[in-house]
């Protein structure tokens, strides 16, 4: 399975997302630039961490419009695996491949430590190896993580978990937060999202923790 | 022509900076805040001698599609000649 990195300038975890591919999957992988068109034939995208263009107006505005991004669109709505880890998280939500939007975390701080996650459905390609319920201790490292959406969105997050239909549900929660210890960074506990992932032939995820560090 | 845009978010979402300094106003003694949202301002301005139809719709499209975010995020503007 090869795997394409996407490099924007301001990416600051490209090279650690390229190593685990690399030396833990052992898995071949390569490094996409964002003002390319070409996805190098890769059967899934990793979208960094990072401050893609600085974020100077607001995480991962800017690049949404990237070259690159076009075809990560165009590879994802074709049912291409995508995972937005961070800043990646961000931009898959500013390019509307995911629900709802990252905000500054309630606590106005950067939060830097490992939170417990909780695995809240198996049925996706990212969790397949989980068990349901399963805790796992990930970092996470950002400033914007508070995710927010609208009510009938999260309605329908919750709903499409309870369904549990997998590949059909258009959107549902990948990982939750696990206890109250867990440093979550958003301000509205029914919101505390870590991780999501789309359907409806799309299938991408983007997930707070910094998996790859 | 210069366009005057107010981006904030929306009254709906909370807004935790905008809470922060209205904690830090009443604890600085500061009266009769009842609450503060905060925001951002862009001042774009403008070629010379364009239609102001063609203006409005064209700040209108940037306010929405780069300057705001919608999940989150509204806008106001006006224009100042």
């Amino acid at each position: 399975m090869k795997f394409g990195v996407l490099v924007f300038p301001g990416s600051n975890c490209d090279h650690d997302a390229y190593h685990v591919i690399a030396a833990a999957a052992k898995q071949p992988v390569t490094f996409l630039w964002h003002a390319s068109h070409d996805l190098e034939n890769c059967d899934a995208i990793i979208v960094p961490g990072g401050f893609a263009y600085g974020d100077y107006l607001r995480t991962g505005a800017i690049a949404k419009f990237a070259p690159i991004m076009q075809e990560v669109s165009r590879f994802a709505a074709g049912g291409g695996l995508v995972l937005g880890i961070c800043n990646g998280f961000q931009i898959l939500c500013e390019a509307g491949l995911l629900p709802g939007a990252l905000m500054r975390n309630a606590g106005l701080k950067y939060i830097c430590k490992p939170v417990k996650l909780r695995v809240e459905s198996t049925d996706t390609p990212f969790t397949s190896a989980c068990t349901e319920g399963e805790v796992l201790e990930i970092p996470i490292g950002h400033m914007e993580g508070n995710y927010f959406c609208d009510a009938d969105t999260l309605a329908e997050l919750n709903r499409e978990n309870l369904r549990g239909d997998g590949w059909g549900a258009r959107a549902q929660i990948a990982y939750g937060p696990c206890g109250r210890a867990s440093g979550n960074p958003c301000a509205e506990p029914e919101r505390r999202v870590c991780a999501l992932r789309a359907g409806d032939g799309i299938c991408q995820q983007g997930r707070f923790g910094h998996g790859s560090q | 022509m210069k366009a005057h845009v107010y981006v904030t978010l929306k009254t709906t979402v909370l807004d935790p900076q905008g809470k922060t300094i209205q904690g830090a106003l009443k604890k600085m003694n500061y009266k009769g805040v009842e609450d503060v949202r905060q925001g951002k301002y862009f001042l774009l301005t403008l070629e010379p001698n364009l239609e102001k139809d063609k203006v409005k719709a064209e700040v209108e499209r940037i306010a929405r599609e780069v300057l705001t975010n919608p999940v989150i995020e509204e806008f106001a503007y006006k224009l100042e000649d």
